[in-house]
């Protein structure tokens, strides 16, 4: 009969939409599989990295700027800090990584996404089942614990617990009380992750960047073995620093790349087009 | 400049709060319901240890307690301020049925010890008597033995002390070397250390892997350096070595070793790496301006704390006061002299 088959017609249809929209409010967007870390941008920070003192285009407050001040690379050198990974903000720098979801084996939905770091064996986990990040009192790790929920194809990532780290890697801090906010975006075989982090102690605006992935199906990643040992004989428990006013270093970046001095201490007023007139004010 | 920055601050301005939002809370993290921060809060490390954090969260005026339990006693480290120490003995039967039989105190503060008596009443003392047996040793009225260095057996029981510490809190067992030891399912390590005081312990449960420092290590604050108790700042940072020397992490250098410190969150060896050499850093700033023959007043105009303080400084210790601290312990007595006492006189955590 004519009704009859318009009917089923009608249920059909309908119970595709619902398949779809379903399967759009619920999916959204499969980011697993091997992913090439793209390099060209930030390049030069990325690669060779920021001059000792170069802080231009960072919202960076006068207490971060003085702690960068009296960094030095020696830091790095004491045992206990040779193993220390980059945090979750400065995770891709560098690196190629690999995700993968954990799914629920009854309801098929997805607990968490995982990623792993080829650099330094960084590992991530995004829950997305929920649950409340820890209390206040818990430790903190060098990832953070992050929580994550869907807009629409975007998995926003909250972050927090992480460990004093660094904002770039010329000694400028972040601090244990900074959020990360983060956005993936797949478009095909890109992933672009965005972040910000918001550090109450050590910025005055949140610090933005973007990183930018390309799917790698036949990609391998390398083990990160690291054990730390004492690599230069010195006083057991030196800590390595410059004194407020002798760093020496500090117009590095005006002398080899003729960055404008004025734009080295950065803050937040570095991040913006005005303040290009500035610098052409004589 | 960097122009890819700027373009994604465009972008992320579409999608966040135009003004400037920075903690966790302004950002709308979720927060577990099952916490109520007016209670005492309850979080298992590893091991036998659980941390017990006071009323208040991280903004509770009582010292962290551990809690350490095994088939024979329960054990714990600091007792808070005294306040709400029933709701301490309740989470404290929660984990276990097993009597409280040792109090161990990092140090003589009132927010360490302030529960001392009444957690003390709550348990008994190792040992005990089987029905029938003619003899009862130890006396089983008397709650659990209170451990610590026996500086802070002189800072409770000194005739001075305002308000006087009642006998029941004192120390009923002091050491007076550079260590004493306990077993309760695993070895408990007491060290001495004269950090922030000349009676600091810390304290090392060796199986389960975690440290309790006292106030020498804080998430929170400056440490509170009292010279007046014999705190300095080179016995602070030699105290801050000792811990790093027992913690072991695990790879990534993070974990393996939990340290957890009088105030503030559970911290590990990279925690404290971060907090030593901030003390360091700003210890030498100081003494190279005592060097170069600056006053107390001229190296606290130098701001030589600024960029910790917006992080460590707190209204009750501020970076000024630490700095003073620091100034206290590396001057000869003629300059110690100028520099205001940071407690009154009184032992332990000042203004606690």
């Amino acid at each position: 009969m004519r009704t009859t088959t318009w009917s089923r017609l009608t249920a059909t249809v309908l119970g595709i939409l619902l398949l779809l929209t379903g399967r759009l409010a619920s999916a959204q967007m499969d980011l697993s599989g091997q992913w090439a870390n793209r390099l060209h941008e930030d390049q030069p920070w990325r690669g060779p990295g920021q001059e000792i003192g170069e802080f231009q285009g960072l919202p960076i407050n006068a207490e971060a700027r003085m702690k960068a001040e009296s960094w030095t690379a020696s830091i790095y050198t004491i045992p206990e800090r040779q193993c220390i990974p980059f945090a979750a903000d400065m995770g891709y720098t560098i690196g190629n990584m690999r995700i993968w979801e954990e799914k629920d084996a009854a309801s098929q939905e997805v607990i968490a996404w995982h990623q792993h770091n080829e650099w330094q064996a960084q590992e991530r986990t995004i829950w997305m089942d929920g649950r409340p990040h820890p209390p206040e009192w818990a430790p903190h790790t060098w990832q953070g614990f992050s929580t994550g929920e869907w807009d629409g194809n975007t998995l926003i990532v909250t972050t927090t617990h992480l460990k004093m780290a660094y904002l770039e890697r010329n000694g400028i801090p972040r601090s244990d009380q900074a959020t990360l906010v983060e956005r993936y975006m797949r478009h095909g075989t890109y992933l672009t992750i965005m972040q910000a982090v918001y550090d109450p102690v050590y910025t005055t605006e949140p610090f933005v960047r973007t990183r930018g992935f390309v799917w790698a199906p036949n990609q391998e990643l390398n083990a990160y073995p690291c054990r730390p040992t004492v690599e230069i004989a010195r006083p057991k428990h030196e800590v390595p620093h410059v004194l407020p006013g002798v760093n020496p270093h500090l117009d590095a970046a005006a002398v080899r790349f003729k960055v404008p001095t004025i734009a080295l201490p950065g803050g937040a007023e570095t991040m913006y087009p005005e303040f290009q007139l500035k610098l052409t004010k004589p | 400049m960097r122009p890819h920055h700027i373009a994604a601050y465009a972008v992320v301005a579409l999608a966040l709060p135009s003004s400037f939002v920075s903690t966790a809370a302004q950002i709308g993290v979720p927060q577990s319901p099952d916490i109520d921060i007016t209670d005492v809060n309850v979080l298992p490390l590893q091991g036998k240890v659980t941390l017990l954090v006071g009323p208040g969260g991280l903004e509770s005026t009582s010292a962290n307690v551990i809690m350490q339990s095994s088939d024979d006693a329960v054990v714990l480290v600091d007792t808070g301020r005294g306040d709400k120490t029933d709701r301490y003995i309740a989470a404290i039967q929660r984990i276990s049925r097993k009597p409280i039989r040792f109090i161990i105190n990092t140090q003589a503060a009132v927010d360490h010890t302030g529960g001392n008596e009444a957690l003390a009443r709550s348990g008994r003392p190792f040992g005990g008597r089987a029905a029938g047996a003619g003899f009862l040793l130890p006396d089983q009225t008397s709650g659990a033995t209170i451990i610590a260095h026996e500086s802070v057996l002189k800072a409770l029981s000194a005739p001075a002390r305002q308000p006087p510490v009642a006998f029941a809190a004192w120390p009923s067992e002091t050491y007076f070397t550079d260590d004493h030891e306990l077993f309760n399912g695993e070895a408990i390590q007491i060290f001495h250390a004269a950090g922030i005081t000349d009676g600091d312990s810390i304290v090392f449960f060796r199986r389960s892997d975690v440290i309790s420092t006292g106030d020498i290590f804080s998430t929170l604050t400056y440490p509170r350096i009292d010279a007046r108790a014999g705190g300095t700042i080179a016995g602070e940072i030699a105290a801050l070595n000792q811990i790093l020397d027992l913690a072991v992490p695990r790879e990534k250098q993070e974990g393996g070793t939990y340290i957890v410190p009088g105030h503030g969150r559970v911290a590990d060896e990279a925690d404290v790496v971060e907090y030593r050499d901030m003390i360091v850093i700003i210890r030498d700033r100081v003494q190279d301006l005592i060097k170069n023959g600056r006053s107390l007043a001229q190296i606290k105009a130098a701001k030589v704390s600024f960029d910790y303080d917006r992080r460590y400084s707190a209204s009750d210790w501020t970076g000024d006061q630490f700095v003073e601290s620091v100034f206290a312990t590396l001057t000869p007595s003629p300059q110690r002299a100028q520099s205001p006492a940071t407690n009154g006189g009184q032992r332990g955590s000042p203004a606690r």
